[in-house]
């Protein structure tokens, strides 16, 4: 079977005026169809960047690809021209972000935004784009499905003019008009209510299963993670350090980063265990640290880990960057 | 959006009357004797009197303020020293040639200025977006008397392409009234003679004059497009399949429109005071040769009517935006 995203040894890098930010350095990761698969790391650590770059929306300058490839199910994305990269949007790939009131845009009414969409996967997909009157009907039924009241309505209202839980559906059914393949969610509940948060996430699992979707879902928060992947991919300062199923992962973690980021998670059924949050700062990534980039905030670190960059070897059953994964 | 519309017009109405007192107080605070200039070096004490008197301005200064203002509201504004005119007629037969060129040059400013600074925006560091940054400073820095001379004598004198000043060959007749401003009024009598003949005489003023315009609309939606090109809603649109050239010219540019609006308005109230360099350049009869001209002689009537004018033309256009940012941005609409 061929994977649905192959990305093989990406490498990415922003120039500015302090110079040249290496935010990923490396990245492995391959996706079969059907998978859950959850992205998790610190604030800064590359994840955003990892998901735009997949649908190549990393504007270049100040993006500057040092190596690699991203393949979407066989095709080679930095390859794609305007027509490709149309289907891909959208068709291939759709995307729903962290703060549904920045990623609405604040001057067009849903309506309007729903139907332009709906109208570019027309053409994407070679078709003579349905007239507004059809495309308005569509967009009122996906809104429907997004469980969202009086969806005809809600067509001729504007982006803050709803609740946060409102534009996220908005955001999602907008992400699923293509009827996309594999579905990005960059953090899409961070910025929401914690009751809101529920029922975004039970919405995204629902539509996950009802339209077989890839889901790649970002997020800082394990508990999200847990709850909607089966896979899960840890991230450190523009690195992949440990990956494999979730439970596996979860129950006896084998990196020390990733250790140290379920210590961090506060225990409710053990509440004398006081949350230990992570020792030292992420790294600049301006001038990031030799060998294996944690080596200045791991206990473990030996002289080793300060030379040598740790690659990805199979453990107890998943993969981890670390030299001594074996003895940990 | 209905309150909204209230509150401009009513805000609009307000700010004209502060206007009137302006005028009023300036020409009244100003150290010169009206009566006196126009009764001439020769004139006697009475015959500066009389004159005095036939123009009111023997009385309080409250009763003239009155005389003033309910004058205005009933549209006279006085008569000229000078010519002897009412006011209303002198700006009648001018304001429409300034308002011409105004109208033009916006065109020529709006019309170069948004596509430049859209392409500047996307090209953003690149040799093209330079090279027209660069043009654009050196517009606004050209003195516009300067620049008008120099493209007359090349234009005019030496390819004889376009007539150097005026609105029209001495022998043609203007086109009949209806709004005074030839090019509009050649068209609507059919008039196709007149009119190219109207356009190739405002050409060139309207280009000197529309160049600060350009120049600082360019400058605004640049800098607009780069920080809308750069929002979340972008990517947004970006993701979800939208087409490039889309993305630009529609999810981008309402956007940026909205300061690059408030710029066109307070460039069209800037461009209708400051004709006056370009009027005189192109000898082109507009309001502004007309308030200098009577300034000199010390003619405030006509002075306070073409600020007046001014003014109002000001007030129309900022209630003009204020509406049009309505229209472009729901967020406003529902504001108090
Ligand atoms: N457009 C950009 N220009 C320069 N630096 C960027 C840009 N986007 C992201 N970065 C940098 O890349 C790093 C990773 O960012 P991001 O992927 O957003 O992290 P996160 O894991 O929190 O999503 C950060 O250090 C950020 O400052
Ligand atoms: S490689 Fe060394 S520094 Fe890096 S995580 Fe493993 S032990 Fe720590
Ligand atoms: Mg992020």
């Amino acid at each position: 079977m061929t994977p649905l995203l192959d990305i093989r040894d990406w490498r990415l890098a922003f120039d500015g005026f302090e110079g040249r930010a290496q935010v990923l350095d490396g990245i492995n990761l391959t996706v079969m169809p059907g998978e859950t698969i959850g992205i998790v790391g610190e604030t800064g650590c590359g994840k955003s960047v990892l998901a735009r770059s997949v649908a190549r929306l990393v504007d270049m300058p100040p993006g500057r690809i040092l190596g690699g490839s991203i393949h979407f199910d066989g095709q080679d994305v930095m390859a794609m021209n305007g027509a490709a990269l149309a289907r891909l949007r959208g068709h291939g790939i759709a995307m729903i972000f962290q703060d549904p009131m920045t990623y609405l845009n604040p001057v067009f009414s849903i309506g309007a935004q729903m139907v332009d969409v709906i109208r570019a996967h027309d053409r994407a997909s070679g078709q003579r784009p349905r007239n507004s009157a059809a495309a308005r009907k569509k967009a009122a039924d996906l809104l429907g499905s997004m469980r969202l009241p009086e969806p005809a309505g809600m067509l001729d209202r504007y982006p803050h003019e709803l609740s946060g839980g409102m534009r996220q559906r908005v955001l999602i059914a907008m992400a699923l008009i293509g009827t996309p393949r594999l579905l990005i969610a960059d953090e899409p509940t961070t910025a929401l209510d914690v009751t809101i948060q529920a029922q975004v996430l039970r919405l995204i699992a629902e539509l996950v299963a009802m339209h077989a979707l890839t889901l790649m879902l970002i997020s800082h928060d394990l508990g999200v993670i847990g709850a909607l992947c089966r896979r899960v991919v840890v991230m450190y300062a523009g690195t992949i350090v440990e990956d494999g199923e979730a439970t596996t992962v979860f129950a006896n973690p084998r990196h020390p980063y990733t250790r140290g980021l379920l210590a961090a998670v506060p225990d409710l059924e053990k509440p004398q265990h006081r949350a230990q949050p992570i020792p030292g700062q992420i790294p600049n990534l301006l001038s990031p640290p030799s060998g294996c980039r944690f080596h200045p905030r791991c206990a473990l670190a030996v002289e080793q880990c300060t030379r040598d960059k740790p690659v990805m070897r199979d453990v107890a059953g998943r993969s981890v960057a670390c030299h001594l994964a074996e003895h940990a | 959006m209905w309150r909204y519309v209230a509150r401009r017009v009513a805000l609009t109405g307000l700010m004209l009357f502060g206007l009137i007192c302006i005028t009023f107080t300036v020409s009244n605070i100003a150290p010169s004797d009206p009566a006196a200039l126009a009764a001439g070096p020769d004139a006697t004490r009475d015959m500066v009197a009389t004159i005095r008197r036939e123009y009111g301005l023997d009385r309080p200064l409250p009763e003239q303020f009155i005389r003033y203002v309910t004058g205005v509201v009933q549209g006279d504004l006085g008569r000229s020293i000078v010519s002897t005119r009412p006011v209303t007629q002198d700006l009648a037969r001018f304001f429409p040639a300034t308002l011409e060129l105004v109208v033009l040059s916006m065109l020529l400013g709006v019309g170069l200025g948004v596509p430049l600074g859209m392409m500047s925006a996307v090209l953003k560091n690149t040799a093209p977006d330079h090279l027209t940054r660069f043009a654009a400073v050196s517009l606004v820095a050209l003195p516009a008397f300067w620049f008008g001379i120099l493209l007359q004598l090349f234009f005019s004198v030496w390819l004889e392409w376009l007539p150097t000043s005026g609105r029209l060959e001495v022998a043609t007749a203007p086109p009949p009234f209806v709004t005074g401003m030839y090019l509009f009024d050649s068209l609507f009598a059919g008039q196709f003679n007149t009119f190219s003949q109207a356009l190739a005489h405002a050409a060139l003023p309207a280009l000197v004059l529309s160049f600060p315009c350009l120049a600082s609309i360019l400058r605004v939606n640049r800098a607009e497009m780069i920080e809308v090109l750069s929002a979340d809603y972008i990517t947004a649109a970006r993701a979800h399949g939208i087409a490039r050239l889309r993305v630009i010219c529609v999810h981008a540019l309402r956007n940026a429109m909205l300061p690059t609006l408030a710029m066109i308005g307070l460039r069209w109230g800037w461009m209708l005071g400051s004709t006056v360099l370009v009027e005189t350049v192109f000898d082109w009869p507009g309001i502004g040769l007309y308030a200098v001209s009577s300034a000199i002689a010390g003619d405030f009537k006509p002075v306070m009517g073409v600020t007046l004018l001014i003014g109002l033309n000001f007030m129309v256009i900022n209630l003009i935006v204020d509406l049009l940012y309505g229209v472009l941005d729901p967020r406003l609409r529902n504001a108090p």
